[in-house]
This record gives C-alpha cells, structure tokens and sequence, in this order.
C-alpha cells in the first residue's frame, strides 16, 4: 500500500513523531493568530526554506502535494479581486499553503509504524470507555490490508459488468461490492475467533 | 466482538476503495466522488455507534498519512483545508443516519433514504460550510454558495444509498447491524 511517507531519509526523519505533531499543531495556533500579509509571507518564506532543507526531490513532492488545492486558491483568487481585497485574499491563500505544507512534512517525514505507535498510544485513556489499543491496532491492521481486496473486487466486478453489458459499469455494481465486502468480514470473524478472538 | 471488529474495519476499507475509484459514472456532469456514500452505507448498515467508529478508523488512518480521500489526498494536512469541516463531520453524519435508521422501524428504504438526507446533507453541510467559510475566509452565505453544487450529487446518492441498503437487508439480512 502506497503511504506519502517519503522514501528519502532526511534530517527530520528520526526525530520522535510525538514532537512533530506537537510542533506542528504549535505552528497550525500560531498561523490562524497571524493577519498581517507581511507576517504571513515571512512564515511562508521559513516554510520553503525547511521544505527545501530536505532536499530538491523532497520539494518537488510536496509541491506537487498542494496541487488538488488550485480550485480553491482560484475561488478565494477572484472572489477577493472582484471585491477589491486583495491583501486579504493574499493573506488567506498564504495561510492555507503554509499550514498545508508544515502537516505534508510532518507526514513525509514520518513513517506508518511510528504513527500507528502514536495513535495506540493516544487511545491508551480510552480503555475504560471499552476502547481497547490493541483491538484499535488490529482494526488499523485489517483496514490497511483491506484496502487493495476491496479495490481489487471492485475492478473485477466491473470487468464483469463490462464483458455482459455494452453500457458502463453503473450503481447497479455497488450491491455486490457491498455484500463481498460483507462476506469478507463475516470470513475474517470467523477465522479470528477460530485463532483466539480479538479481544 | 470479532464481527464488530471487522466489520468496522472492513465499512472503513469500502469508504476507502470508494474514494479511490470515482470512475464509477452515476451522472455525467454532476461532481460526484462515491466516498460520502460510503459514510451514509456505514449509518445505514451498520448502525449509529458503529458506523461512527467506521468512519473514525478511515480518517486516523487518513491522519496518518494514507492518501484514501478522494483525489488521492491525505495526511493531516486535510484536516487544516478547505473541506476540513466535511471531514470532522463524517463520523457525525454516518451516527446521526444510523440512529434514525435504527429507531425509525419503517420501511427500510424510505428509512435509509430519510436517514442518509438528514445525516450527510443536513447534518454534514452543519459541519462543512462553517469549515470552509473560516479556512476560505467566507461569510456563511457566501460558503453556502459554494458548496450547492454538490447538493443534487449528494441527492442522488442518498437514493442509491437506500437502494443498496435494501439489497443487504433481502440478501444478507444478519448484516444489516442497525436493525438487529
């Protein structure tokens, strides 16, 4: 399964993932604060310059991370020329790319295991509320694993539409991705409770 | 217990797989990603508490760095955009359709579709308008403009998700955990 964790180690890379996340919702409080469009280009400005300390291929990435954002920059783009604010705007497009960049580093630069450790970690008080970590761990294992089965008999329920029907595949092959979905899980129950059960 | 695990997890991968593949075409011209009816499927099915807990499990590990949002987002950077306040109201949405479903004992389908309307148009909308309106530096209406658009997709999904609620219920009715 594809992670956006990146594949270059960079300095950031072996720093605890609890102290990133810190910082990075430090840095997230401290930029919705800022108003002033000089403020907000310096930290833009510092974001680059961190984004580019990891190395060029590393930026390429994270450029291209914010690129699903262009239709938004572009409604908040004309919205403020037409109404004759274009400081605001400015300032609001930069705030949007400077936290979107700082929480796309800290992802990159964190890998699965040490975030899944992180999420475990986190639901710990949850236990008496009947939330246990490991079956919490276990659910993430199953979904992880899932996701490729459920992709994958969604692609070969519509080759099976394809090859009846001269029509595109419609709604009408969501019923049986649902029900095998249904089927896998009653299959996966059983066999955890025939090695243990989950709890 | 095992089949309330999986089952979570297994809701959690659907929304997941649903997101991934938007070539399902339901109507050409009508911006539709199938992944909030994967969050009405997980009220509708599997009920309120579950289905919450579903959707709770797609976004951790969405937070975590796994790119399942439609489009091929994901990371925390989605929780700090502009349809962050669509994401925080998922799990929201899947409890609110699954406790109607659960305690409207009528007809399945108009239940589900009732249901799906109220959770992730209604209650969801709560949720994503203010979201993009504080990010996008809106006022309510303007936000509420922007987000109408989606609103005949979303329509239409509420139907289908009735639709495929009442063919779990006629093939797999020991899977319909919101009425058992």
């Amino acid at each position: 399964m594809l992670t956006l964790t990146s594949p270059t180690p960079t300095w950031a890379h072996p720093l605890p993932a609890p102290v990133k996340l810190a910082a990075l919702c430090l840095a997230t409080a401290l930029l919705f604060h800022l108003t002033t469009l000089p403020a907000l280009a310096l930290a833009a400005a510092a974001t680059a310059a961190l984004t580019l300390s990891f190395g060029p291929i590393f930026a390429r990435t994270a450029l291209k991370l914010l690129r699903p954002l262009w239709p938004f920059i572009l409604i908040v783009a004309l919205w403020h020329l037409a109404s004759h604010a274009p400081t605001q705007g400015a300032a609001i497009i930069l705030r949007l790319l400077t936290t979107v960049t700082l929480a796309n580093i800290v992802t990159m630069t964190t890998t699965l295991t040490a975030m899944i450790a992180v999420i475990t970690a986190l639901a710990r008080p949850l236990k008496p509320l009947g939330l246990n970590p490991k079956t919490l761990a276990l659910a993430i294992a199953l979904t992880i694993r899932f996701i490729p089965t459920t992709l994958l008999r969604l692609a070969t329920i519509t080759e099976a539409f394809r090859a009846r029907s001269p029509h595109r595949p419609s709604w009408r092959i969501l019923p049986p991705i649902l029900l095998a979905t249904i089927d896998d899980a009653d299959h996966v129950a059983e066999a955890l409770r025939a090695r243990g059960g989950a709890g | 217990m095992e089949k309330n695990v999986t089952y979570i997890a297994l809701f959690a991968a659907l929304i997941a797989a649903l997101g991934l593949i938007p070539k399902i075409d339901l109507i050409s011209g009508v911006p539709i990603t199938a992944q909030s009816l994967g969050i009405m499927l997980c009220g509708t099915v599997l009920g309120a508490k579950r289905g919450a807990l579903a959707v709770l499990l797609f976004l951790a590990l969405v937070a975590i760095g796994l790119p399942l949002l439609s489009g091929g987002r994901g990371g925390y950077a989605v929780f700090l955009g502009p349809s962050a306040g669509f994401l925080i109201g998922f799990p929201v949405a899947a409890f609110v359709t699954g406790w109607i479903v659960e305690r409207w004992q009528t007809n399945l389908f108009l239940s589900a579709f009732v249901a799906s309307f109220a959770g992730a148009i209604v209650v969801l909308y709560a949720f994503g308008i203010p979201g993009m309106a504080t990010v996008l530096g809106k006022t309510l209406p303007e936000a509420t403009l922007l987000a109408t658009p989606f609103l005949a997709g979303d329509l239409i999904k509420c139907a289908l998700a009735a639709l495929i609620t009442r063919a779990v219920a006629q093939m797999r009715p020991g899977a319909l955990l919101s009425r058992t």
